[in-house]
């Protein structure tokens, strides 16, 4: 089993989720370059937050038109696990692995801090570590992460089970005041209609560790792991 | 290409046109000066030649008014790898380690254009870090603004705070702290003072140095252009009515080339080629070539029509000073160059090799061949004038002296005092500030921002503790203002107190130092107190002077910012994991006051949001007291006794208690004390006494703190416990002095400034 996290110029959690998944879940681990196009080998692509290419133009904007972004389609096609995060579920809605589009955050500012997150669907790849209504604590770091989707695609994403995290108070309950951006339904993280792609704004990498003041976001990992395992 | 269509000497003044015009005045130079230019070369300089000398015997660079004091300071330690003189101070941390740190100012170009000024603040701080060789971990940005009450203050505000983090976020590195302060004294000349700390391994610390006749000179990064000509000429000055139209002066940012240029200078760092690495700052290609020629002894010779442009018809003149951002000049040994250029294709960032190092001490010029300029390298960058001002104490000070804090009346609501010292939005919560901060990239950020100090773990992956870096900025104008030696030595104290109230050693500092025209005689006076102060504490305290920056004319329409020095303090803990945070943590725990209040409230927090009055003499302070609270902190921390820690400072104990609450975990939030007291109830309450901490005690280790207070003599007084949803503080003999429900005035503290910057 091996993960493969993605390096795009501009990136800068590439080695955050390097760490996470060699030191916190135990498993190998290489970084992809992004003039690559063979992504061989690899069980879970991880496309990691940052700002590629500066994020000029438009989040992910010129990412996805990255050699590397070729083959992970490729991979995608092939039920391999991708998942995005932050910056990464930026360039999967841009290449349209997953559906919809982010807005600057409704603040208009860079919000980062930690958030509530419930889980909506434990029944994924990337959940699956997880049970359905708990609430876990992840950190977010983003100036553009405010969710937007028509109302058909949002209905087809909430009856399929699509969405698979949402933001909340301590407590459980979606709430405005707990939307730290603005997100429709408040939407942090969802798939596609496979399950084998799904984006995050949370940076379950930069919780991995109790000393980092929460270890939840192994639990994204460990899910990987799980469904990778019992294949 | 560039060159067919670049402008040619033609244009440009001639030497003699040059001293009958006494053309120097207009970039900064005063025809003294000018006489010692031509004295030093035996000639009158060519325009480009002037141009250079402007920049590197601007005062932001030559430190002419300020050189001969700083050499009062105590720059070496035990620890200290790389001291004053560098691009940044590197400390030893053990185990192979080193960690450079440096704090720099750009505060003249922010008050013109704040989001650019603060980036490229930010930009250039980094790329120093990066000069030593050392990986960015950590940045902190000490922040100074008028009130926010004025339109245009919030305006600076916000475009500071957005061009910090527009800047930081993108490249990847945490801003893990800072502090921000609001005085009248700051609405036009706000301070942007940036402090980057980078790790390092001991073996690899580079040097800005041109080493090895024949080695080549080479250009890494952003194209040049004609941004920021004369930038450093231009934080030399005073800003005036004409300010705004220095606009151009200020350079443009670009983050993502930053992070290029980290990762590209790092690899090439790492191939074994690289001799020497310099920052191209203030002064561009001109102080790079000329400092790490002068610092090897050597001469570099370069031809900038090799120099990759962003513009066309530039002269040699516009690309000597040009100011274009995220450049590096880097010496490589001959042979390496194809390496260089190799990492640097990886990366997708432009690299020219555009010169190489010589024997003859010249810094030579060329365009195609034909000489330029040609000055020695040790001229430009040593021969700059040290200038003696003169010093008188200010008028102001006598007035303020007088003053006697038993004429003050003591409120007769003193619950109503506690809520407007609260919601000064110097003492508020700074959630608004650092929320647009990424302050946890990287995954070391073990104590997140609103802390004493910040500390980032030291990763290791031997499985054994790992060691944390505590970080922290401290400053107060007010106090310098009042007394300048004692509001030196309490900047230092308070970021030595802070650090360890995490838990941390005080290793060294970097300091960053503001103050406003030192021509005139109060100012210069302002500036040798100030000194003078910080020399003492870091004498007392251990903790050397590795590097920092000197911000002269922050003065406008003729009034000076307060003297306002900042420290960045680095201390070392050895297991991060133990790192103490300031709020409470389970009900019941005992709260330990260490130290001793004095009934004294000059220059506090409480006497000018209250009162209305800036006056008195700053709160006292007594190092060697400060040494021992510090020594009782640290051990108390590392063996594990403290629940909680926090300093008292600004606002005095009742907004340190406050703070200790509203950072408290579930059920920890509240708290009723006794305290203690003869003497005027609001001296308890306000008195920003130094060296004075509240700690919480596990359970049952009452008497170890006792003990290790009593071995170092700092009194210890038991005040109460954590508990309940109110914060109860009562003094014995006077009675209940505030009792309010902590969720309730937390909501002020955090309120504050989001309600005044959004309107």
């Amino acid at each position: 089993m091996k993960f493969g996290i993605v390096v795009f110029p501009g990136s800068n959690c590439d080695a955050d989720a390097y760490y996470a998944v060699r030191d916190g879940l135990g498993v190998p681990v290489e970084y992809i370059w992004h003039g690559t196009r063979d992504v061989g080998g690899f069980d879970c692509i991880v496309l990691p937050g940052g700002f590629a290419y500066g994020d000029y133009l438009r989040a992910g904007a010129i990412a996805r038109f990255s050699p590397v972004m070729d083959a992970v389609l490729e991979f995608a096609e092939r039920g391999g696990l991708v998942l995005g995060i932050c910056n990464g579920f930026q360039v999967l809605l841009e290449c349209g692995l997953l559906p919809g589009a982010m807005l600057r955050n409704d603040s208009l500012q860079f919000r980062c801090g930690y958030v509530n997150l419930k889980v909506e669907n434990a029944a994924t790849p990337f959940t699956n570590a997880l049970e359905r209504g708990r609430v876990i604590r992840l950190p977010i770091a983003h100036g553009e992460g405010n969710y937007y989707a028509d109302s058909q695609t949002l209905g087809n994403l909430q009856a399929a089970g699509r969405v698979l995290f949402r933001y909340c108070d301590g407590e459980g309950n979606v709430t405005a005041e707990a939307n730290p951006n603005g997100s429709l339904l408040n939407i942090a993280g969802i798939c596609n209609s496979r399950g084998n792609v799904a984006g995050m704004m949370p940076h379950p990498e930069r919780a991995y560790q109790r000393i980092l003041g929460s270890a939840d976001g192994l639990e994204i990992f460990r899910s990987v792991t799980s469904f990778l395992g019992g294949r | 290409m560039a060159g067919e269509d670049r402008a040619g000497p033609e244009r440009e003044p001639t030497c003699e046109q040059i001293v009958g015009r006494k053309l120097w005045r207009g970039m900064g130079l005063k025809d003294f000066e000018f006489e010692r230019i031509r004295g030093l070369l035996g000639r009158s300089p060519n325009w480009t030649e002037l141009g250079m000398f402007a920049v590197l015997w601007s005062e932001h660079c030559a430190y002419k008014h300020s050189r001969a004091v700083l050499r009062t300071l105590p720059t070496s330690g035990p620890g200290v790898l790389v001291g004053p003189g560098e691009n940044a101070g590197v400390v030893d941390i053990g185990d192979g380690l080193a960690v450079a740190f440096k704090m720099e100012s750009h505060n003249h170009p922010s008050a013109v254009e704040p989001y650019q000024g603060a980036a490229t603040g930010v930009g250039g701080i980094i790329r120093d870090i990066l000069a030593m060789g050392a990986r960015p971990i950590a940045l902190v940005d000490p922040l100074r603004f008028g009130e926010l009450s004025d339109m245009k203050v919030r305006r600076l505000f916000a475009g500071v705070v957005a061009g910090i983090a527009g800047y930081g976020n993108c490249v990847g590195i945490p801003t893990v702290g800072g502090e921000v302060a609001f005085e009248d004294c700051y609405a036009d000349n706000p301070l942007c003072n940036v402090m980057c700390v980078g790790l390092i391994e001991r073996g690899a610390i580079k040097r800005g140095v041109a080493a090895g006749v024949g080695n080549s000179v080479m250009l890494v990064g952003h194209l040049t252009g004609r941004d920021g000509i004369h930038g450093a000429t231009f934080a030399s000055e005073e800003l005036g009515e004409d300010s705004e139209s220095k606009r151009p002066n200020v350079q443009v940012g670009d983050p993502f080339y930053e992070k290029l240029l980290i990762e590209a200078c790092l690899e090439m760092m790492s191939t074994g080629r690289v001799v020497g690495i310099q920052d191209m700052g203030a002064a561009g290609i001109t102080s790079s070539c000329a400092e790490t020629a002068a610092r090897a002894g050597t001469g570099i010779e370069i031809d900038v029509a090799k120099v990759p442009l962003r513009e066309r018809r530039m002269s040699p003149y516009e690309i000597m000073l040009s100011e274009s951002q995220e450049r590096m000049l880097v010496i490589v040994e001959r042979g390496g160059e194809d390496g260089v250029a190799a990492v640097c294709r990886k990366w997708g960032l432009p690299c020219s090799a555009i010169g190489r190092v010589t024997g003859d001490g010249m810094f030579r010029v060329l365009d195609r061949g034909a000489v330029r300029a040609e000055v020695p390298a040790s001229v430009l960058v040593n021969e700059a004038p040290v200038l003696e001002p003169g010093w008188e104490e200010p008028a102001y000070l006598a007035g303020a002296r007088s003053f006697d804090h038993r004429s003050v009346p003591v409120p007769g609501d003193m619950e109503n005092a506690f809520r407007t010292v609260l919601a000064s939005p110097s003492i508020a919560s700074k959630a608004w500030v650092y929320r647009q901060y990424d302050h946890m990239v990287q995954t070391n950020t073990v104590v997140l921002p609103g802390a004493d100090a910040a500390v980032i773990r030291i990763r290791n992956e031997g499985g054994r503790p790992e060691k944390g870096l505590a970080l922290k900025a401290d400053g107060n104008g007010r106090y310098c203002y009042l007394d300048p030696v004692t509001g030196g030595r309490i900047a230092v104290a308070e970021a030595a107190r802070n650090v360890a109230c995490v838990g941390a050693r005080p290793l060294a500092i970097t300091d960053c130092l503001n103050f406003g025209n030192p021509e005139k005689p109060d100012v210069f006076w302002q500036f040798r107190g100030v000194i003078e102060g910080i020399r003492e504490a870091c004498e007392a305290l251990g903790t050397p002077v590795t590097g920092g920056n000197v911000s002269f004319y922050n003065e406008s329409r003729n009034r000076a910012i307060y003297p306002t020095p900042i420290v960045g303090m680095v201390g070392l803990m050895d297991d991060a994991s133990k790192a103490t945070t300031p709020g409470f943590k389970a009900e019941g725990d005992l709260i330990v006051l260490l130290g001793e209040t004095i009934d004294e409230l000059g220059g506090t927090e409480y006497l000018k949001r209250v009162h209305g009055m800036v006056a008195g003499k700053p709160p006292s302070i007594d190092l060697r007291r400060e040494k021992a609270l510090i020594e009782v902190l640290v051990e108390a921390c590392s063996s594990g006794i403290l629940g909680s820690a926090h300093d008292i400072s600004d606002g005095g104990l009742a907004v340190a208690l406050a703070e200790c609450c509203f950072f408290g975990l579930p059920g920890a939030r509240g708290a009723d004390v006794t305290i203690p007291w003869v003497g005027r109830a609001d001296s308890l309450l306000f008195s920003e006494t130094q060296s004075r901490a509240v700690v919480t005690v596990r359970p049952g280790m009452e008497r170890e703190l006792a003990d290790i207070c009593r071995s170092k003599g700092v009194p210890y007084t038991a005040i109460g416990r954590v508990g309940g949803r109110r914060l109860r503080i009562a003094a014995t003999g006077v009675g209940v002095l505030i009792d309010a429900y902590t969720a309730d005035v937390e909501r002020l503290w955090l309120e504050v400034i989001p309600c005044l910057m959004n309107g």
